[in-house]
């Protein structure tokens, strides 16, 4: 055998075929005239062949004895070797209609694809059907080997004549550029070695295809997808999160956040491949610790810069697999990335035509082979990026409540954001960001008023949310502080403090304090997740709202310290949202906060 | 960033093999047999829960007629690495009147290994099993899954097995099936030592070339032991030799070589003529032999 190159990487290659086109026979040959195959194997080969002791090719990869009975490949079988040139693993699937979830199976793991087609039959539906599969999983290296060109005298124009059929069924299905190779594989020719009998052919053999065409790989985009696995607890100080990084990469230091619940964190250390690493990349599989002692489980995604999708409903093309077909009434299990929830389909859009495979079919159920469109709506939301831009993050089974089988994998293609959200949309909504709404302005502007009818809106659409109020929060929690300067400073860092805790959670925090001092609500605005709402109404207004008579009580010296009064107001230069109170009616107050809160897609 | 080799990314999934069982099954059990691939599986483990430790326990099914040599690296590494191990053994009687002699026979497979097995798995009640069987190693291994659904009597249909998509591996099972899992299903018998030499792994002496005591019984090369002792017109040589694979001492074969360190190890396999399973005795009953046994539990 040849020598190995550590360094080289490996390519994943699906071989498939009709029935008796002789891919088993193309794989036999490719292995042993490049010297991939063991002389005891050579031996065991022999023996079973029999009679006259040549050599059946076929035999070195259909393994399972009832598979020999039949001649028939029954599985998917996987075989490996390397060259100088790089190494290899071919997924040898079969053929038959009733085995074509093999197809989509060996399919799904390749970065190359052989299709198979005998020269005499030319393009049948089962190769159409490999074709389309092929598109759909967008494997991005293919070529379509015409076999058995020693029945046709090896004769150019039986080649171009499948071949013209080939390309005008790809243009179709919009599936660019397959390679075309004249192959016979009882002679060899063109498997290994460019043979005398196809001089007219100048291409590539099947193993240049395999060792020479660039593959280009899979965009990874700047987008973290870390899908947690596993929590892994060493003792109560160690909690790693163990996964496989699914794009992107993630360095010490990154900020990332985690889904559902949107909390936001930082990594502070990598493990990779058992010990510290200063970052990690795609599809290594990592252990993170991080900075904050959040609850996290698997299923949940760590991600940076743009989110995935968050939804319950999109729409995926399903190849079904299952014995029984698909009941739009049945609830499945979707497994995608490592999160696991149950789903209907809502709607079968359509049904590709298992003629021609370019027809969409209007059906009510899916049976066993089918390939259609569907609408899915899942109980969890799930946290995905289309199939075309990453295909982990875009691809799913679907498993059997009852059976516990694979009936099913699909591909996603577009999110289905509904207008009235449901309970689980809702909940994923207010989870995924925490937000400080900090009102301030003068005694009587409106900010308690304002806040509590927004506190009770956004209650009843079952957002998390919670108010932290100045008076009250004097009375419970700030005892003992005076209007000094000096301790409404310490006052506003105690309110701060705890709005910071409480939307470290995922809660949306009205906080309504005077907080009169420029510099001091500044600072708080470092943090992403806080917006100052200034709650602007002349003294004027303040002094007609004041019920309990502060202001007057303050202009005869009864009471100290009086912001606006006898207490400077330094007014917000630049606030995320004013609410002139003197303008506008509570309703309407309520209402810019709303929209402000969905424009920066809080809610 | 540097590009992942493939080394690397064999690693990689191999992790994510072991950790996706780990996360799914609390009845987790490793099937540990002492040679290469168990030593690299164990090193796998380490790296998957690092810093933390590796969470469940290993079973070895001992015949009774393993090699000294292994049992002493066995003991010696489980208590190195801090691993949890149970041994198990078959003590009936039918599998106490089996000699040394019987070891490549059926019959002898079937009581000294698989229904210890599944009568371990059963004691125990692990419903899932992992195990360091690789594709590239027999015809019929090609075909298993990552993640094998067996039935309640262990046994394997090849069939009617689940299509496995992407890396999305399905681990549902009902409660009378257990799950068989392959961490190494893509590692070729190259792989794994190109991988032991890259992590400086420690593996049983035996693999090693030294002069030794063979002599020629079932067509393959056995080692004079106090298992294996030649009669008469059975002709004993010495002779540099290591093993490729290990098994029971009876029915596993030496291979000629001259082979004394890992990077000598690798260099030869990577030339090789023959077969990994050719040393191994047991796989040579009939052509089909490794699926009929995996279709009554064997691994």
């Amino acid at each position: 055998m040849k020598k190995k190159d550590n360094n080289s990487n490996y390519t994943t290659i699906v071989v498939a075929g009709s029935v008796d086109d002789g891919k088993s026979t193309l794989i036999g040959r490719l292995l042993f005239d490049s010297g991939q195959v063991y002389e005891d194997q050579v031996e065991a080969v022999k023996m079973a062949g029999g009679i006259n002791g040549e050599i059946d090719f076929s035999l070195f990869t259909d393994g399972l004895s009832s598979e020999r009975e039949q001649k028939i490949t029954i599985d998917v079988a996987y075989r490996y070797f390397f060259t100088k040139n790089g190494h290899f693993i071919i997924a040898d699937v079969p053929g038959h209609e009733q085995y074509t979830r093999n197809m989509f199976t060996g399919a799904s793991k390749a970065d190359r694809a052989i299709i198979l087609v005998d020269v005499r039959k030319g393009l049948s539906e089962q190769t159409k059907r490999h074709l389309f599969i092929l598109a759909l999983l967008r494997i991005p290296s293919i070529a379509i080997v015409i076999n058995k060109m020693d029945l046709v005298n090896y004769n150019e124009k039986e080649f171009i004549k499948v071949k013209r059929q080939c390309v005008s069924f790809c243009k179709k299905i919009r599936l660019n550029g397959p390679l075309f190779i004249p192959v016979s594989s009882i002679s060899g020719d063109m498997v290994v070695r460019k043979k005398g009998n196809m001089p007219w052919y100048k291409g590539k053999t099947v193993l240049d295809f395999f060792e020479k065409m660039k593959i280009s790989p899979e965009n990874n985009t700047k987008n973290l997808r870390l899908p947690i696995q596993l929590v892994v607890r060493g003792n109560q100080y160690f909690r790693g999160y163990a996964g496989t990084i699914e794009a992107g990469e993630v360095l010490t230091g990154d900020k990332v956040m985690v889904l559902p619940s949107g909390e936001k964190t930082v990594i502070e250390k990598i493990f990779v491949s058992g010990s510290i690493s200063p970052s990690a990349t795609k599809k290594q599989s990592v252990l993170v610790l991080l900075k904050d002692n959040i609850d996290i489980s698997r299923g949940d995604l760590l991600c940076k810069n743009k989110k995935p999708f968050i939804s319950n409903d999109f729409l995926a093309y399903i190849c079904w697999f299952g014995r029984e077909k698909m009941n739009n009434k049945s609830r499945y299990f979707l497994k995608h990335t490592t999160h696991t929830t149950s789903f209907f389909v809502k709607n079968i859009e359509y049904v590709i035509n298992k003629n021609n495979f370019l027809a969409r079919q209007n059906k009510e159920s899916m049976n066993s082979n089918d390939i259609g469109l569907v609408r899915i709506r899942t109980q969890e939301p799930i946290y995905f990026d289309y199939f075309s831009e990453n295909k982990s993050m875009g691809s799913f089974i679907v498993i059997d409540e009852l059976t516990n089988n694979t009936v099913a994998g699909g591909v996603i293609t577009k999110n289905c954001p509904r207008k009235e959200p449901i309970l689980n949309e809702k909940r994923v909504l207010n989870e995924k960001h925490g937000a400080i709404l900090w009102f301030t302005g003068l005694s009587c502007s409106g900010k308690t008023t304002i806040s509590s009818r927004l506190f009770k809106n956004l209650k009843s659409k079952g957002i998390k949310v919670e108010s932290l109020d100045g008076d009250i929060f004097r009375k419970e929690l700030s005892l003992g502080f005076d209007y000094s300067k000096n301790d409404r400073v310490k006052n506003i860092k105690v309110a701060s403090y705890v709005a910071n805790k409480l939307s470290n959670h995922g809660i949306i925090v009205l906080a309504s304090f005077i907080s009169p001092y420029r510099k001091q609500r500044n600072d708080m605005k470092k943090n992403k997740n806080f917006f100052e709402i200034y709650v602007k109404a002349s003294i004027g207004t303040c002094k007609k709202r004041d019920v309990k008579g502060f202001y007057k009580k303050a202009q005869l010296g009864e009471i100290n310290n009086f912001t606006g009064i006898s207490h400077p107001y330094e007014e917000p230069l630049n606030p995320d949202l004013t609410l002139d109170t003197d303008q506008l009616s509570i309703e309407e107050s309520v209402k810019q906060i709303t929209n402000f809160l969905i424009f920066k897609k809080i809610i | 960033m540097n590009k992942l080799t493939y080394l690397d990314k064999l690693e990689s999934e191999g992790i994510n093999i072991i950790r996706e069982a780990s996360a799914n099954y609390k009845n987790l059990v490793l099937l540990y047999s002492i040679g290469k691939d168990s030593s690299v599986l164990l090193h796998l483990c380490k790296k998957a829960f690092f810093p933390g430790k590796v969470p469940f326990k290993f079973l070895h099914i001992d015949t009774g007629y393993k090699f000294e040599e292994m049992i002493k690296f066995r003991d010696d590494c489980i208590k190195k690495n801090g691993i949890d191990l149970i041994v198990y053994k078959n003590l009936s009687k039918e599998a106490g009147k089996l000699k040394p002699e019987d070891a490549s026979s059926d019959y002898y497979i079937y009581h000294k290994k698989t229904k210890p097995l599944l009568d371990a798995l059963r004691k125990y009640n692990f419903n899932a099993a992992i195990g360091g069987a690789r594709r590239e190693e027999e015809k019929s291994r090609a075909k298993e899954r990552v993640f094998s659904v067996r039935d309640e009597f262990g046994s394997w249909d090849p069939k009617n097995q689940r299509p496995e998509l992407w890396e999305l591996y399905n681990t549902n099972i009902g409660e009378k099936n257990s799950m068989r899992i392959f961490p190494l299903s893509n590692w070729t018998e190259a792989d794994i030592w190109s991988y032991i030499v890259k992590e400086k792994i420690e593996v049983v002496p035996l693999y090693f070339s030294v002069n030794r005591s063979v002599f020629k019984r079932n067509g393959i090369y056995i080692r004079v032991d106090k298992f294996n002792k030649p009669v008469s017109g059975e002709k004993v040589i010495r002779a540099k030799c290591r093993y490729r694979t290990l098994g029971c001492s009876p029915s596993t074969g030496v291979v000629f070589s001259t082979a004394t360190s890992l990077e000598e190890i690798l260099e030869e396999v990577k030339n090789v003529k023959k077969s990994e399973r050719s040393t191994r005795a047991i796989d040579y009953t009939s052509d089909s032999s490794m699926e009929k046994k995996k279709k009554q539990g064997y691994f």
